[in-house]
């Protein structure tokens, strides 16, 4: 009989593996020459879309980036439409008009990935405001890195949720790396948190890379968000084990500090707290087996997709 | 008989405003100073009071203002929203450009913005040049978003009708300096007219003028002084820019031969330019080269004796018909 403790583990761990191992699938991809253009992949920052979505309702609307990958499939959206959106094709999640980087299924409760570094900040705003005009208690979530507390749509849109006490949860992943230069260089006061104070509002920082304490605090931040007491800042602490995008040479990165991070990177910690907790390397091992083969079976099938068909272009630019 | 008001250009928008908020429940209405206050213009007076917390003030944040109207469109509401100056939307392009003009496209669909964005523009005097651009060549070279640009009151009341009952993100551009002029009789029932056309407010024989916002009124009081002269013009004002009625443009010109467009906007990159390019693919035979009127490339000085001495008035054009038509 396995525990509720080890029960949430086992699906955490398949939750963030999911997603790590698409993003590792979506880099051969890109490496090969399927995938094209700009891709920035979330390997490493896996436990805050798993911790946080695990916690909201179908309802619930999530504004992310476009590190966002992971936040969609933590939102429910399906791995093949996502590989096809990638690839440009046709069966694309958007039918490939929007990329790695803007792609968006609202249909799963995701509101879009966003390009723009902090613009999706000031739209969630907005689908907090529709819950309380159309009778739900929508909850709007909106993830941006550290960056993006620099942009002046993001100060608009914290200060507007808080004037309103909008039921809106404000998640900062922060990676440490504002792009590619330091965040702590870009700040007067690096601990982003703290600002939620200068807005009249709740906030806390907390480790990022551990799901169960995503969950806890985003549940907490929703609940409260929900029964009307305003919105929530969540400082996440994380680490990319990536570039910025494939390609990015990394140059900026002290020698050593990806090792380090690997080392206490979410799927690493995981593994071991289902080890400690008593899981066997079989049902470990077993369990990685079959997302890996639900991660080829997608990407197969994408693969083999028409591509985007070009007579269907210009349709849909007005209603 | 239908219900006929006497209105004000402004009043007439204030009395679209109340018949959509009356007619559609997932209408709100916000931006800065609209709801207590009314507006800077007076436009949404009364409009708090009536439909309560749908009409409601926002902080003084144009990305936050227009970003939000972005995220309850997705979700079902029809916000209305008032930048109060086109100048400060250039504080949040990004979300107009970006975000607003792209979700319905990028979704294919599965998500729109049913949005409106009413916001007023123009020269007036004193105005400093941050509230003095005519800007609607931004929003027309940002396709995605359709723009109406009302003269009349009818024309106002019918823009933000029509607008609010489109499920594509409308920009309508007011004038300031026409929400005090006269009252005038204006229709305020029946159904939202469809999106587009342009409206002949003045026929002749020699010369096609063009022209919209508050220009038009410029453009009809030069074309009524040239039949002293014997020259006659047809005065077409596109009310909606986009979607653009180029038919009529076309209609009239092949019959005159000389066309020239009049806006209040600056002349490099204003949409008078792309009319032009327009009119001459299209192969319709010119007799003479047609002219654009703007404002020349210039930024906008507050002094009356200097704005006085760039923006276009009746003067330019009954000039320009003059000419056009001599030649």
């Amino acid at each position: 009989m396995t525990s509720p403790r080890r029960s949430q583990l086992l699906d955490d761990y398949t939750a963030m593996l999911r997603i790590r191992l698409f993003e590792e699938k979506v880099r051969d991809l890109r490496l090969a020459g399927d995938i094209v253009g700009s891709v920035h992949l979330c390997i490493g920052q896996e436990a805050g879309p798993v911790g946080a979505c695990s916690t909201l309702r179908r309802e619930d609307a999530v504004f992310a980036t476009y590190r966002g990958h992971g936040w969609a499939i933590a939102r429910g959206v399906p791995l093949e439409p996502l590989f096809a959106e990638l690839l440009g094709r046709q069966s694309g999640i958007c039918g490939g008009r929007a990329g790695s980087a803007y792609f968006t299924a609202p249909q799963f409760g995701f509101y879009g990935e966003n390009s723009i570094v902090g613009a999706g900040a000031p739209i969630a705003l907005g689908a907090a405001l529709a819950g309380r005009h159309d009778g739900t208690d929508r909850v709007a979530l909106t993830v941006f890195g550290d960056g993006a507390m620099n942009q002046g749509a993001v100060h608009e849109a914290l200060n507007f949720a808080s004037a309103f006490k909008l039921p809106v949860v404000f998640v900062c992943e922060n990676n440490i790396w504002s792009e590619l230069t330091p965040i702590a260089d870009m700040v007067g006061q690096p601990e982003l948190w703290k600002r939620a104070a200068g807005y009249g509002m709740r906030g806390h920082r907390l480790d990022g890379n551990d799901p169960a304490i995503v969950r806890e605090y985003v549940d907490d931040a929703v609940e409260y968000a929900r029964d009307g007491a305003g919105p929530v800042l969540l400082e996440l602490m994380t680490e990319r084990l990536v570039g910025h995008y494939i390609g990015d040479a990394e140059q900026y990165r002290r020698p050593g500090e990806v090792d380090e991070a690997k080392s206490r990177e979410p799927l690493v910690r995981i593994r071991a707290a289902l080890i400690a907790d008593g899981a066997s390397e079989d049902e470990i091992t077993h369990a990685a087996e079959n997302v890996a083969q639900e991660i080829l079976l997608a990407a197969t099938g994408a693969l083999a997709a028409p591509e985007a068909d070009p007579a269907t272009v210009k349709e849909h630019l007005y209603a | 008989m239908p219900e006929i008001q006497q209105l004000t250009y402004g009043g007439a928008v204030n009395a679209a405003l109340r018949r959509v908020l009356t007619e559609i429940p997932e209408t709100l209405l916000y931006g800065e100073d609209v709801a207590k206050p009314g507006g800077v213009f007076g436009v949404t007076r009364g409009l708090e009071r009536e439909f309560g917390a749908r009409v409601f003030d926002t902080p003084i944040s144009e990305s936050a203002i227009l970003g939000s109207a972005l995220g309850a469109a997705m979700l079902g509401r029809r916000p209305i929203v008032e930048i109060m100056w086109a100048d400060f939307s250039l504080v949040a392009l990004d979300q107009i450009v970006n975000q607003i003009a792209n979700a319905r496209y990028i979704s294919r669909g599965t998500v729109g913005a049913p949005l409106v964005i009413r916001t007023q523009q123009g020269t007036g005097p004193g105005a400093c040049a941050q509230h003095s651009q005519c800007l609607e060549a931004f929003f027309l070279h940002t396709p995605g978003l359709r723009v109406v640009m009302p003269s009349t009151a009818q024309d106002a009341f019918d823009a933000v009708l029509t607008a609010t009952y489109s499920d594509d993100p409308v920009l309508v551009v007011e004038n300031r300096n026409l929400y005090l002029g006269a009252k005038t009789d204006v229709v305020i029932e029946g159904l939202p007219l469809p999106m587009g056309g342009s409206v002949l407010r003045r026929t002749g024989e020699h010369v096609t003028v063009l022209s919209w916002g508050s220009m038009t009124r410029r453009a009809e009081a030069a074309a009524d002084a040239a039949v002293e002269q014997g020259i006659t013009a047809d005065v077409i004002e596109a009310r909606w820019l986009n979607p653009f009625d180029l038919a009529a443009v076309l209609t009239s010109v092949r019959r005159t031969g000389r066309l020239i467009v009049m806006h209040e906007a600056n002349v490099t990159g204003g949409f008078g330019g792309e009319v032009l390019a327009q009119v001459a693919e299209s192969g319709v035979p010119l007799k003479a080269p047609p002219m654009r009127l703007g404002l020349p490339d210039i930024r906008v000085p507050a002094a009356p004796a200097l704005a006085g001495a760039v923006v276009p008035d009746a003067d330019t054009v009954y000039e320009a018909i003059l000419k056009l038509a001599g030649s």
